[in-house]
């Protein structure tokens, strides 16, 4: 009998990760034990509180560079940047679940089988809270998202990604408004969603394959073995590739790059809008930390052979989005196509492979979020009697209605077209300059060219805001609540300070940008 | 005195300005424009202090400050003038405080917002001293894309007819352009060893491929900027449908930065591509020149016929820049400072004839001249101004192109020639049918027709008058300042004037 070797734990440097997992159980926990009209305090209260030690915790462990718990999780740089944004975004999307006064009940249904316009329907929009088990739900992504971007091997890979995905699917679900589209919304991202773990799941098998063989190593999968395996393994290439390419697209699907973009609009347009905010925040900052480390660090030896079909795909996906974009006419699908084309300009800095690439891809990270968090915080406000008012010639004259949140938007916008001054234009520069170095000038004149295409949209919706004027059925912008308001001013100061005096924020970053094998 | 932050005062100054006239209260617009008449007084009287503590025979780059702003990028907040910079910033400070005159009725028509209007002229001030001042590629970069926004709001929301179809236009031309200039500004800060420092940029060493391709990325920019033929279609579009103050801002000032930008970074920057590609850019300047002036003439609409006499200066401008010639280039400059003195008179007395006829179709008028006899003379003399009489500045300036271009290439200086005499043809056709011949009997009936200038439009249009006449007969004040920068600039395209040839024809005559 082999002797069974405890791995050794730094549970200091797991906490963030503990306490949004604890944090998720004992909701469940509230869900049972407190009385209902106290659990939506209690929940939220609960969520921040958790996000915010977690927040603590990872702060604290600014310094940590280490891989802990039998090599399966690596504390280091990167890691802690993506999850404090991750914790930081979050905090900001818990605001706008939390929030109640927008909408008497809050956006989201009591539970997913009380159908449109039932008994239990009509008493939520008399005023019952709606589903609390959002909370817990969100933690649980929360927390799989901490381990996503920190797991160190392809099985922990796999797990976070079950982990923060399933709570996603019903999230998706339990929008109170348009249930069927909410509904169909989940069923879509959870089948297409199987099938992009499963892909995953068979690169995890081709790539353990591949790494048998190797001269006094054991076969595995963490990113060490792998990496020493790209450069010495006896096993066929056709492993390496097929695992390689089977893997990206599970990680591609999640971070919405073409061509495995397709369930985004739909979902987005589906999901209640505090949830798409999160998904379109925090999501693709778990992606994308994955995919960096991925290719970093696991076939960092391989770049030669990724990178020309990485780029196909980073162009391909800014040119989905930014073209797609321009037919749209419901707000939500708008941004989802500006999201998607996001991933791309994102793709452009993961290949960069320099620190000042790792750092830029980071700083857009973080910065995107923000401003796409802000920008789903005011669909959220701009409402009718059927709830948000999402078609985009319902927004025709809102510059005049209600001239202050016109004005925020767009100057979103104007993040999101990369005008300077803004951080959209800060994170452009930040992945563009370091591809430019690694003489990826293709990517680069990719990026630009789709730039302008997706300025169009962009200023269309400025257009109708501020040059029409409202019409009948141009809708008010609800004065929103406190929580509504925290998480929108948080958004945009963080857009307007990051286009202002980005440095600090890059400094951090380019401290960050360095993994530990 | 030189120690003063004047470039990063004067580019604060307009914005903080343009904050205190956005919150006064919309009830009090008569308020919000006097605190910003007098806050862009403010800003001409310390642009004044400026020229004066420019020292002429001095460095190329004065007033120079520097501050910390994006370390990691070495990106900085540098701001230095040269003499070119020094004529625009003192241009926009005149300009400025005149259009916020002209434009005392301008919002009151479009129902909006009116202490916006004239915050959103402050803002647009700040922006484009920010782009004459800034010389740190990466803060030029950040002022050229910003300057855009408040245009396009004041073009949008305030224009007139077709205003969301130009300023749409405009905006995304000028991204467009600013996207290419983007991919350039990074390109040229991976080969220029990661810096933004424009005085560091020249020093440096670049191929010749990567050179021109960086050279085109800026070049495409500026020429939509400016704009040249063949990127001028926005033009008409916006400048016909923006304010007349606005328009006035838009063609006298906001397109200099594209012709200042060939200046200061093109040539500088990549003074092999710059050779390379001056015969394509005479050709463009040229055929700006006679395409716009022959489109000028058929226009029926006062503000387009205007925004394509600009078309045709900016070839003027350009062949004297791509000459590279001391006089042309000098010339040039001259002409951008006169270009926007004429044709921002220009525009503002059309704005004041449209004001008053609510129509800017030529056919609307005739014989205006019997109904308001000193605006139709302010018009006439705008227009000979435009058309560069001598006695007027632009006469000057347009000389100084037409002769400095013709020592060295003398098939662009003759067909160039040809253009003086189609703007002649444009601008007293134009004269002739609104305020000449016999009176148009509809025009008695608007009653607004019958007020000739009042007092305030007066003071709006003696000084440019002044202005013009003045540099007309002594543009030596103007002159000295711009010509030490030129000559530097020629320099580092590595371009002599060519020496008199006067010594061979005197032999000739011995024999």
């Amino acid at each position: 009998m082999t002797e069974l070797k405890l791995p050794s734990i730094d549970y200091a440097a797991l906490a963030p990760i503990l306490i949004m997992l604890g944090a998720a159980l004992l909701g469940v926990l509230v869900e049972a034990f407190v009385p209902r009209r106290h659990r939506h305090l209690v929940q939220l209260s609960l969520g921040l509180l958790a996000v915010l030690a977690a927040l603590v915790m990872v702060i604290f462990n600014a310094d940590d560079r280490l891989i802990t718990a039998g090599g399966a999780l690596a504390v280091d740089g990167p890691t802690l940047f993506l999850q404090g944004a991750i914790l930081v975004l979050a905090a900001m999307s818990l605001l706008l679940i939390g929030e109640r006064s927008v909408e008497r009940g809050g956006a989201f249904v009591a539970q997913a089988a009380v159908t449109a316009e039932s008994v239990e329907d009509r008493r939520q929009a008399e005023g019952s809270n709606g589903a609390t088990e959002v909370y817990p739900l969100a933690s649980f992504a929360i927390g799989g998202m901490l381990i996503f971007v920190a797991a160190n091997d392809l099985l922990t890979m796999f797990i976070a990604l079950e982990v923060f995905s399933l709570p996603l699917y019903l999230l998706c679900a339990l929008a109170r408004r348009r249930r069927l589209l909410s509904q169909e919304a989940a069923m879509k991202y959870f089948l297409l969603g199987a099938y992009a773990s499963a892909f995953f799941l068979f690169g995890v098998a081709l790539v353990y394959g591949f790494t048998s063989g190797i001269p006094g190593r054991p076969a595995g999968v963490d990113f060490a073995t792998i990496h020493a395996a790209v450069g010495e393994s006896p096993a066929s290439q056709v492993l390496l590739f097929a695992g390689m390419a089977l893997l990206s697209i599970g990680l591609l699907f999640k971070a919405a790059a073409a061509p495995f973009h397709v369930w985004t609009p739909d979902v987005y347009q589906g999901a209640p809008t505090p949830v798409t905010g999160f998904m379109a925040a925090c999501t693709k900052v778990a992606a994308f930390g994955a995919l960096l480390r991925v290719f970093h660090v696991a076939f960092a030896g391989a770049a030669w052979d990724f990178t020309p079909v990485l780029g196909a795909v980073a162009v391909l996906t800014m040119l989905v989005g930014a073209v797609l974009a321009v037919t749209q006419t419901d707000i939500k699908r708008l941004l989802a196509y500006s999201s998607i084309a996001n991933a791309g300009y994102l793709l452009v800095g993961v290949l960069a492979p320099s620190r000042d690439g790792l750092a830029g891809t980071m700083f857009y990270l973080a910065a995107y979020g923000f401003s796409v968090l802000a920008a789903f915080a005011v669909v959220t406000l701009v409402r009718d009697a059927d709830g948000e008012a999402t078609h985009l010639s319902r927004w025709a004259g809102l510059g005049k209605r209600s001239p202050f949140f016109a004005a925020v938007f767009t100057f979103i916008l104007l993040a999101f077209a990369g005008i300077p001054l803004t951080s959209g234009f800060m994170s452009k520069f930040a992945v563009f300059a370091p591809a430019l170095d690694a003489d990826q000038a293709w990517l680069v004149v990719a990026g630009v060219l789709t730039s302008m295409v997706l300025a169009f949209p962009y200023l269309r919706v400025v257009v109708m805001m501020w040059l029409s004027e409202p019409g009948e059925s141009t809708p008010t912008v609800t004065v929103p609540g406190g929580l509504t308001s925290a998480a929108l001013m948080i958004g945009v100061l963080a857009t307007l300070v990051l286009g202002v005096v980005p440095g600090p924020l890059l400094d951090l970053a380019n401290g960050a940008a360095e993994f530990v094998r | 005195m030189s120690n003063f932050p004047f470039l990063s005062v004067l580019t604060v100054a307009p914005l903080v300005g343009a904050l205190v006239v956005a919150v006064l209260p919309r009830r009090r617009p008569e308020l919000a424009k006097q605190v910003a008449f007098g806050w862009s007084l403010l800003v001409l009287a310390l642009s004044v202090v400026m020229w004066l503590a420019f020292k002429t025979g001095g460095e190329r780059l004065q007033f120079r400050e520097s501050y910390t702003w994006i370390p990691q990028w070495d990106a900085r907040f540098t701001f230095a003038a040269d003499g070119i910079a020094l004529v625009m910033l003192m241009l926009i400070a005149v300009l400025v405080p005149l259009v916020i005159l002209a434009s005392w009725h301008d919002a009151e028509s479009s129902k909006r917002s009116i202490p916006v209007y004239f915050a959103l002229l402050l803002v647009l001030e700040s922006t484009m001293i920010g782009v004459f001042a800034a010389a740190d590629v990466f803060l030029f970069y950040v002022f050229f894309e910003v300057m855009l926004v408040p245009m396009y709001f004041l073009i949008g929301s305030y224009g007139g007819h077709q205003r969301q179809y130009a300023a749409v236009k405009f905006f995304l031309y000028s991204l467009v352009g600013g996207l290419f200039m983007l991919a350039a500004v990074i390109g040229l800060w991976v080969v220029g060893g990661k810096t933004f420092d424009w005085q560091a940029l020249t020093q440096i060493d670049i191929s010749t491929g990567t050179e021109r391709w960086l050279f085109l990325g800026f070049f495409l920019a500026f020429a939509i900027k400016a704009p040249f033929f063949p990127f001028h279609t926005w033009l008409p579009d916006a400048g016909g449908a923006a304010p007349a103050g606005a328009a006035a801002l838009l063609v006298g000032v906001l397109d200099k930065v594209g012709t200042f930008g060939i200046l200061r970074y093109c040539l500088p920057l990549f003074p092999e591509a710059s050779k390379w590609f001056a015969p394509y850019a005479l050709a463009l300047g040229v055929i700006g020149i006679i395409y716009a002036a022959l489109l000028a003439v058929g226009q029926n609409d006062l503000k387009r016929l205007v925004s394509y006499t600009s078309i045709a200066h900016f070839g003027f401008i350009g062949v004297g820049i791509f000459a590279f010639t001391t006089q042309a280039g000098t010339g040039a400059v001259l002409y951008m400072l006169n270009h926007g003195l004429a044709t921002g008179l220009l525009f503002l007395v059309v704005g004041m004839l449209v004001a008053r006829r609510g129509s800017a179709l030529i056919s609307d008028f005739g014989g205006a001249g019997k109904l308001v006899p000193l605006l139709a003379g302010v018009l006439f003399f705008a227009g000979l101004a435009s058309l560069a009489l001598p006695g007027t500045a632009p006469f000057v300036s347009e000389f100084l192109v037409l002769i400095g271009t013709f020592t060295v290439n003398k098939p662009v200086a003759v067909i160039a020639t040809l253009g003086i005499i189609l703007a002649a043809a444009y601008v007293l056709w134009m004269v002739q049918r609104t305020t000449q011949g016999t009176l148009n009997p509809a025009l008695t009936e608007v009653e607004p027709m019958r007020r000739d200038l009042n007092l305030r439009e007066k003071v709006v249009v003696a000084p440019l008058i002044a202005l013009i006449v003045l540099l007309g007969f002594y543009p030596k004040p103007v002159t000295d300042v711009i010509n030490p920068a030129v000559r530097a600039t020629m320099e580092d395209v590595g371009r002599t004037d060519p020496a008199p040839e006067v010594g061979g024809v005197v032999q000739e005559a011995h024999r």
